[in-house]
């Protein structure tokens, strides 16, 4: 397969990733080596979500595929959970267009 | 050339759409309604995405003959929609509710009319074909991590040899393409068509702020982020890797007709399943591949829609809608060997084989609206 499979555990898609998928259900303080690492799984990951692979500070861009996934919103340490409570995504938000967050649907087009 | 030998029933607005589904139901299965929502009178700007569909579907290569009906009031002209099938040699009968004198005048006028075309639809023979006649248009629906990570990399590997054989095949769904545009611009074959790509999907991520979706809350949608999914880019860059690494050829406008031959290009449509399946539908695609990690039943009318998942809940548990299981690869299964199962599956459907939402009855069908704000911001481009 195209990323890199860990005894079933979970997924690392691309090299440059910093975050994996568990492909089962993982319990806290479940740990696993790979690569010559290891990673110390701190809260239940259930499958198909993430855990970091790299700490994270806020701002830190997240990989996944070998590309920016969103950004780190809280501190993030090696083996936690990474979803929306930690991490969102840099695109398409009302707030990320200057001004245009009260776009209103009668207003005249001034394109 | 066609997978299918249906006779289509196309109503022009919504007003003709429940007769048409109607008359469908009445004429047994080989006869297929596409009922919507479009108004008489659609405003100028969604006009012609609607007169794309509906030439597109009355003349698909999956249907033998067509039956266009309307109220007889519309603004889209039924003897210009049914010229327009004609010229394609796809045998096209009218019928207005207004001319027939009522609806229980127009289904006996509307069912005389299909058995006349089905008479003539008997008359196609078999024949066998090559694959490069073939166009494969890509979708997804109800996305989990298994998406990216097992059926969508599988689908890609399938399109990959689809393209390298001499087939066709379409990628849409233009705003999961938001945050991975950049692997996709990168594709094509050359300035202006990554222009055009990267245009259409800044328009739809203007769209959202328009209508202020905050995608943080909708896209991915909340079953996705049960799923495992946790931000557009990340749903996007899962999606795309349906599309394979095959050089990228052409943008087209929704409904717009799809290249044959060796292409891989790209539709802009929604992220809804429904009206993108029904875009590219309309725009030829014979066979619709289909991948959902949470699970999906949608079907279509007119072209066979392959249902593939990497989830191994959702296969056991829905197993009934779904045509092949992926997720033999979350256990090490080699990508290449599912994919080969997937090419076999295809030329099996595209050779008459029923897929799971065919036996199902499975028909959703519906046309991309555009918001009025939105059309007043963009100038109606359709």
């Amino acid at each position: 397969m195209k990323g890199q499979a860990v005894s079933d555990a979970f997924i690392i898609m691309h090299a440059d990733d910093t975050v994996a998928t568990a492909l089962t259900a993982l319990n806290p303080g479940r740990s696993i080596d790979y690569d010559g690492r290891n990673v110390v799984v701190s809260e239940e990951i259930n499958f198909g979500h993430k855990f970091a692979l790299e700490p994270m500070a806020v701002d830190d861009m997240v990989f996944k595929y070998g590309e920016v996934i969103g950004r780190a919103i809280e501190p993030v340490a090696v083996g936690d959970w990474v979803h929306v409570h930690n991490v969102e995504s840099i695109r398409a938000r009302p707030d990320s267009q200057s001004g245009e967050a009260d776009a209103v649907p009668n207003e005249e087009g001034s394109s | 050339m066609g997978v299918r030998n249906h006779v289509a029933v196309v109503p022009v607005s919504v007003t003709a759409s429940a007769l048409a589904t109607q008359l469908a139901a009445e004429a047994g299965p080989q006869v297929r309604a596409t009922p919507h929502q479009m108004p008489l009178d659609p405003a100028p700007y969604v006009r012609e995405q609607v007169k794309r569909v509906l030439r597109g579907i009355g003349s698909h290569p999956n249907v033998g003959g067509t039956v266009v009906v309307a109220l007889g009031t519309e603004t889209i002209q039924i003897d210009t929609l049914a010229d327009d099938i004609a010229r394609s040699g796809t045998p096209v009968e009218t019928m207005s509710i207004r001319n027939a004198g009522g609806t229980a005048a127009a289904l006996r006028d509307g069912g005389e009319a299909i058995e006349s075309l089905q008479v003539e639809a008997q008359t196609a023979r078999r024949e066998s074909t090559s694959i490069e006649e073939l166009v494969v248009a890509l979708e997804c629906g109800g996305s989990d991590a298994t998406s990216g990570i097992a059926a969508n990399p599988i689908v890609g590997s399938f399109f990959d040899r689809l393209i390298e054989a001499g087939g066709a095949g379409v990628l849409s769904e233009t705003p999961e393409f938001i945050g991975a545009e950049h692997v996709l611009a990168e594709r094509c074959i050359d300035e202006g068509v990554s222009e055009t790509l990267l245009s259409y999907v800044e328009r739809r991520e203007q769209m959202a702020s328009l209508m202020n979706v905050d995608f943080r809350g909708a896209q991915p949608s909340p079953g996705n982020q049960e799923g495992g999914l946790t931000t557009i880019e990340e749903k996007s860059l899962g999606a795309i890797a349906k599309a394979g690494t095959k050089p990228l050829r052409a943008v087209l406008k929704y409904a717009e007709k799809l290249p044959v031959g060796g292409a891989f290009v790209v539709m802009d449509s929604p992220g809804y399943d429904v009206e993108s399946v029904s875009g590219k539908v309309a725009g030829g695609a014979q066979v619709v591949v289909f991948t959902t990690g949470r699970g999906s039943t949608t079907g279509n009318p007119i072209a066979p829609v392959v249902k593939i998942t990497g989830n191994p809940e959702t296969f056991n548990h829905m197993s009934e809608n779904m045509d092949l299981d992926a997720s033999g690869v979350l256990s090490g299964q080699p990508i290449n060997e599912v994919s080969d199962s997937l090419y076999s599956l295809v030329r099996a459907v595209a050779s008459g084989e029923l897929t799971a939402a065919e036996r199902r009855g499975m028909e959703e069908f519906a046309i991309n609206d555009i918001p009025p704000n939105v059309a007043t911001e963009f100038g109606g481009q359709s």
